[in-house]
């Protein structure tokens, strides 16, 4: 490597240079590759042959179904529906696909660079949550009532996943805003209120909205358990989002603000127009992480309770028919979070190419 | 806010005190009415409040306990035991979950493509699944794994079965084990602070006299007769001897180790690319050996970038111990759920289990702020 030589060094470029640069570069990488690059192949060709060609696919063949042999896919079509949509009524899980299948549809659209605007993405998504409470709850049109005790499954955690970001991002830009501002008092309730928060386990929260409200609440202000949990976790989200979001703030070069000043801006335009689309832009890879993080910890809900997609898998093998095909049904819900949540965090890289050529 | 150099001087702001003041006035209100409310609601309902009932016996059991228990232990007693175990159950892990992450994160910045990708897939697998999914996942396959008699061994010292996990351990008493574990933290606390020695040699130094310390105490300490190690043992139905792991402890561990080295990959993996390239060239042109780049040159810079950040995930694993609830594992969360639903002090055992929380983040942070002063770059 320390060769004194005045020549430029080579460059090697085509397969086989490449596959020296990074597969065999000494004796020992060449070594780690094969030693890696089999464990690999042999976890890819294990996965492949439990998950698919030793697998036994439907209800009918349930006899096949052998400890220690393929993946037992009926247990899927014998508590697919369970898992996917909870207690729901039988008949009616159509309108639960459907619910789910609109507030989908509407986060994909707020994905959307078109649909970014302060008024359009607030109409998109009363449209969008009209829409499910329609489905979900019924009670119009000849749907049958359904009460949110027996709303489950995926279409619940996409609805509090969706409602915490929805009633969250506002209230993080709020506190972000508080924690800012020149007024003692307002500065330093919103800074304990975060600081505090922060600090504590999202399932204490929770469970405090669930246990606790009911005794310092007036009983007129109570409200539905799922509405009281759904705020309080949209609450620890603003928390989470505000310093993030007061990151992004800090990073906007003051004379920004100051030539707003100038011009007689006052302090909502100046926010609205000046602070906030140059602090969303910065803080946008955070903002994705933390999304991701909130899907994923929607599934504590289940500990308080909550019937949603998590709590359906663990119901499916409780039981003692399919109690041996905990694996299958695991895998299934895992692979049904992986998909949300690779989709969102692509979707976050894409977003930071888009602002990074935006900015060239 | 940025005020305006040549600006008229300020005038008293009427508007600002007058927001301030009626947020305030919000405030105090929402805080009093919820204490009113408070008071007769648990009026109504006949219970008392205070902290009388902590000297009360409890009356009930729970899986994990590092200390002597018995059901007649006050609730007192109980939470102090759940937090004993949430704090080892996240101090194990934290270390553990450090240790796997940086070896991943390493592999994942590796110029090896095979090492890359292996590490690829570790950490977009634990990754992307919610941790309790992933925690009651290995619950399971702990609770289906082969009894005793047909457990997994290694070497016929370590056990795996449906009962836990048999660890071979010292022939002494609980008194003899907790000295020893206090003098490998003082040990490592007089260590950190000696000046003059490599961080490498420390390490050494440490796990030499730890080690040291265990012999002698074995050989000293363990009964007449029997041997220093307690290796575990079949006889008839269940194990003897050794230290037993509940599998409750061994599917917590293993889950938030793994989530944790997942995250705390990305994390050095982050570091490690903001180390500039000329520094590795500098250290290549020196002839340095890879291990000793990344000992010397890309650990040290990393670390700066990475402590923050690496701070923050440990305050992350230390709350995710709370979900040991869902399969039963009795951290300091579900004492207080079953302290509440027995004795009904709801208002009080929630306040215990928020102010815990605080005071252990609020230490962990004051750890990481040390550790960051330590890191900073001389002179900057």
């Amino acid at each position: 490597m320390a060769e004194a030589s005045l020549a430029p060094p080579a460059v090697d470029r085509g397969p086989l240079a490449w596959a020296r640069r990074r597969l065999f570069s000494s004796w020992l990488d060449g070594l780690v590759t094969l030693g890696f690059g089999a464990f690999v192949l042999w976890v890819f060709f294990e996965a492949l042959d439990w998950a698919v060609l030793g697998a036994v696919w439907s209800l009918e063949d349930k006899e096949l179904c052998a400890p220690g042999g393929g993946a037992c896919w009926s247990v899927i079509e014998a508590r697919g529906r369970l898992i996917l949509f909870g207690l729901y009524p039988f008949e009616q899980h159509w309108r639960s696909t459907l619910a789910c299948l609109v507030i989908v549809l509407t986060m994909g659209l707020s994905c959307v660079p078109r649909f970014w605007g302060v008024r359009r993405l607030p109409l998109l998504w009363l449209a969008g949550f009209g829409g499910f409470m329609l489905l979900m709850y019924g009670g119009v049109f000849g749907l049958s009532v359904v009460t949110t005790e027996q709303w489950g499954g995926l279409s619940l955690t996409v609805l509090i996943f969706a409602s915490v970001v929805v009633i969250g991002m506002p209230l993080s830009v709020l506190l972000a805003l508080a924690r800012r501002s020149d007024m003692p008092v307002i500065r330093g309730v919103a800074g304990g209120i975060i600081d505090v928060v922060r600090s504590l386990p999202l399932l204490t929260i929770l469970f405090a909205a669930a246990v606790v409200v009911p005794f310092v609440v007036p009983d007129w202000a109570q409200g539905d358990k799922l509405v009281r949990v759904i705020l309080a976790f949209a609450v620890f989200f603003a928390c989470y989002q505000a310093e993030i979001i007061r990151a992004g703030l800090q990073a906007i070069p003051p004379g920004q603000e100051e030539a707003a000043m100038a011009l007689g801006m006052k302090y909502w335009r100046r926010v609205i127009d000046i602070l906030l689309p140059q602090a969303f832009r910065s803080s946008l890879p955070a903002t994705i992480n933390q999304f991701v993080i909130t899907f994923k910890e929607t599934s504590i809900v289940t500990i308080i309770g909550f019937f949603e997609i998590m709590a359906s898998g663990n119901a499916a093998v409780g039981t003692g028919d399919w109690a041996g095909q905990f694996i299958e049904v695991y895998v299934f819900v895992g692979a049904i979070y992986f998909c949300f949540v690779f989709g969102l965090s692509r979707y976050g890289a894409y977003l930071e190419r888009r602002a990074r050529l935006g900015q060239a | 806010m940025a005020d305006l150099a040549i600006a008229p001087p300020k005038r008293l702001d009427v508007r600002g005190l007058v927001v301030q003041a009626v947020f305030l006035t919000l405030v105090v209100i929402v805080v009093v009415s919820a204490v009113t409310s408070a008071r007769t609601n648990l009026d109504a309902m006949g219970l008392s409040s205070g902290f009388a009932f902590l000297d009360r016996a409890t009356g009930w059991s729970y899986s994990f306990s590092l200390l002597e228990r018995t059901i007649d232990d006050s609730y007192r007693w109980t939470l102090f035991i759940g937090f004993l175990n949430t704090l080892f159950l996240g101090v194990v892990s934290i270390i553990l979950a450090t240790i796997l992450g940086f070896a991943v994160g390493t592999a994942r910045d590796a110029t090896n493509l095979a090492t890359q990708s292996a590490a690829a897939i570790f950490i977009q697998t634990f990754r992307n699944i919610p941790l309790i999914l992933q925690l009651v996942f290995w619950y399971a396959v702990l609770i289906h794994m082969p009894g005793p008699r047909q457990a997994l061994s290694v070497m016929d010292a370590l056990f795996l079965s449906n009962r836990g996990l048999m660890l071979p351990g010292l022939n002494v008493s609980a008194a003899a084990g907790t000295g020893l574990v206090a003098f490998a933290i003082l040990a490592a606390i007089v260590l950190a602070r000696w000046p003059g020695l490599s961080f490498i040699k420390k390490c050494l130094l440490w796990l030499a006299a730890t080690v040291a310390s265990c012999v002698v105490v074995a050989l000293a300490l363990s009964p007449e007769g029997e041997s220093a190690l307690s290796l575990p043992a079949l006889k008839g139905l269940r194990f003897r001897g050794g230290v037993n792991v509940p599998i409750e402890l061994v599917a917590m561990v293993v889950a938030i180790t793994l989530y944790g080295a997942a995250y705390i990959a990305e994390v050095v993996r982050g570091g490690l690319q903001e180390v500039p390239r000329g520094l590795i060239e500098a250290g290549r042109a020196l002839g340095l050996h890879e291990g000793l780049i990344w000992l010397k040159i890309k650990m040290p810079m990393a670390l700066r970038t990475i402590v923050p950040p690496l701070g923050n995930q440990w305050v992350f694993l230390m709350k995710a111990t709370t979900i040991g609830v869902a399969i039963g594992f009795s951290d300091l969360f579900m004492i207080v759920s079953t302290s509440i639903t027995q004795s009904g002090q709801t208002l009080e055992l929630i306040g215990i289990l928020m102010a815990v929380f605080l005071l252990i983040n609020f230490t962990l942070a004051q750890l990481i702020n040390l550790l960051n002063a330590r890191l900073r770059l001389k002179g900057h």
